[in-house]
């Protein structure tokens, strides 16, 4: 007398096994999805771009006649605004999650920081703008310059940043921190010593992630009202600046045709320099993390 | 109302071990590193260590031993104020380190953990180079001198017993050691401060026996420069290697005394049951 009918299992087994490889199929096609869709996004910007990227548009200024118009002020200023950004942003967020993991006594009010820190990092882009546009743009009268929007970036990417260190420095053992401290070091050569060292590779992977999105970001530059036809690259922080988002978002808006080809042109040099970012960012990750 | 009377039982115990102790410290002559006086301790509302009486002689072998949660590796890691980095834990009484008690205001902490090293349960050697690993301790305090770094690092591999297996190679990562080494790079690095005292919590538990053999054959070459305190749970090896045994149960000291004494004729019923196999 057994419980279980012999006959049941055979006679479902095989619609078992044929909805398993319907779903694997299914599975598959929708990583495909994104894959063909992304594939072809860049297939078209490569078209519609490739014949305009030249040595001139890479050094020229931005012009209202399509064949002369270059990408040269929105690389510099670009270039500027990450001067602005990256370390302001980087010491700020690390300075912040260093002293959330190590630091900060654990109550609730810091579990109430860490919380609303990570809630940040999902403020929409556009809001920062605001934010920079009351503070920096007008309430210190920075105006539009490349200081304004420089601490603009950074404070929508600090979230971000904080909390990919703060989950850098977790994955340091307390073992480790434990066998620091029983030695006599102090808190801040265990973390100088030990915790940096280890955490380092995750902290700059969430750095290059951070800043590649600060790179592309346009909305908080058309709040801030970032120029789009400067004829002049900036010389100090507080001159105005052009930027590869904001150009190419001009030039999509162009009624003129040939206008389009340029931006195609321009989000083609952007996304190299993105691709590159990331990459980076890959390699720095498995290069250089440490197992435990 | 039962457990009223055992708790009183249990201070009545301390207080007698003191006395037997003071009696020892007569006979063998050796001066006191550490005592403990009346020192509780408390996780939140849990009292996990309640009115500890307990002396620790220089190069004597100390074990404590018990069962599991009965305290003995919260008491060890009070001894170098470790337990001070779980933010809940709250002290009273004092544990005097040469006389001098390690709470007072002004002692510094990181000078006790200089002189008080530790070794942990698990091996934990940092993410670096085994020369860099044995280099910390003597580089946080201050010691960058090539030359001098390197006869340190020599000399506390060679104490550890390991320099032979691993002078081709002090440049490897400390990681790729197995466990055995591993721990023994953990003690070469705790003597490269040269500490006065060493704690080991359960220092074998996460060891393959040729290994432990290994690491409690050291102590018997370590006891002649240092004083150690051994928690175990590993009855077999308190009795292999101490000189004197304290047994921990719920959080009282219920016995403390010459390891042979505990072993094989202890005053205390508990103690008897415990080092005999019947509980824990």
């Amino acid at each position: 007398m057994t419980l279980i009918d012999k006959d049941i299992i055979a006679n479902k087994r095989s619609g078992r096994q044929t909805r398993n490889s319907i779903l694997k199929w299914l599975f598959f096609l929708c990583t495909m999805f994104g894959l063909m869709v992304l594939i072809m996004l860049i297939a078209d910007t490569v078209a519609d771009g490739w014949d305009s990227l030249d040595m001139e548009f890479l050094t020229n200024f931005n012009s209202s006649r399509a064949e002369s118009a270059g990408f040269y002020g929105a690389i510099i200023g670009s270039l500027w605004l990450m001067v602005v950004t990256a370390p302001v942003a980087i010491v700020l967020s690390v300075g912040t999650a260093l002293y959330l993991e190590e630091y900060a006594p654990k109550n609730k009010f810091t579990e109430f920081i860490k919380i609303n820190i990570s809630n940040l990092a999902g403020v929409p882009s556009v809001v920062f703008g605001l934010l920079g546009l009351a503070m920096f743009v007008r309430a210190l009268a920075l105006g539009n310059s490349v200081l304004a929007a420089g601490l603009t970036l950074a404070l929508m990417i600090l979230p971000v940043i904080v909390v990919a260190s703060q989950e850098a420095i977790r994955t340091v053992p307390a073992s480790v921190r434990e066998a620091s401290i029983g030695m006599g070091a102090t808190k801040w050569q265990t973390v100088s010593k030990i915790i940096l060292p280890a955490a380092i590779p995750g902290i700059i992977t969430g750095i290059i992630l951070a800043l590649s999105r600060a790179l592309g970001e346009t909305a908080p530059l058309v709040v801030i009202g970032v120029p789009t036809t400067l004829l002049v690259t900036p010389n100090s922080f507080l001159d105005s600046f052009q930027a590869m988002p904001m150009q190419i978002y001009s030039w999509v808006k162009m009624p003129n045709e040939e206008f389009q080809y340029i931006a195609a042109a321009g989000i083609i040099i952007m996304l190299v320099v993105l691709l590159l970012m990331n990459s980076a960012a890959i390699f720095i990750r498995n290069k250089f993390s440490k197992r435990y | 109302m039962a457990e009223l009377k055992n708790v009183q039982v249990n201070k009545q115990d301390t207080v007698d071990n003191k006395e037997t102790e003071s009696s020892s410290i007569i006979q063998t002559d050796k001066k006191v590193v550490f005592e403990a006086k009346n020192f509780n301790l408390w996780y939140g509302d849990n009292h996990a260590l309640q009115d500890i009486n307990l002396t620790f002689h220089e190069n004597d072998i100390n074990a404590i031993i018990g069962p599991s949660g009965c305290g003995k590796s919260t008491f060890v890691k009070s001894m170098n104020r470790m337990t001070e980095l779980v933010p809940i834990v709250r002290t009273e009484g004092n544990i005097e380190f040469r006389g001098d008690d390690i709470f007072k205001s002004g002692m510094s902490v990181e000078e006790l953990r200089t002189r008080v090293g530790m070794v942990f349960q698990k091996p934990n050697p940092f993410p670096k180079s085994i020369y860099d690993n044995v280099a910390y301790g003597p580089r946080v305090h201050g010691i960058k001198k090539k030359s001098i770094l390197d006869e340190v690092v020599e000399k506390s591999l060679r104490s550890a017993s390991i320099w032979d297996e691993v002078k081709d190679r002090l440049n490897d990562n400390a990681y790729g050691l197995s466990g055995g080494q591993q721990q023994r790079i953990c003690i070469a690095r705790t003597l490269a401060v040269e500490p006065e005292v060493i704690l080991m919590d359960e220092p074998t538990s996460a060891l393959d026996p040729i290994s432990t053999t290994k690491i409690e054959d050291l102590m018997q070459e370590l006891k002649k420069d240092y004083s150690i305190i051994i928690v175990t749970h590993n009855m077999q090896q308190a009795a292999r290697v101490s000189d004197r045994t304290s047994f921990f149960y719920q959080g009282y000291v219920v016995e403390s005394d010459d390891t042979n004494v505990i072993f094989e004729n202890p005053n205390d019923k508990r103690t008897e049951d415990y080092v005999s196999g019947r509980f824990g």
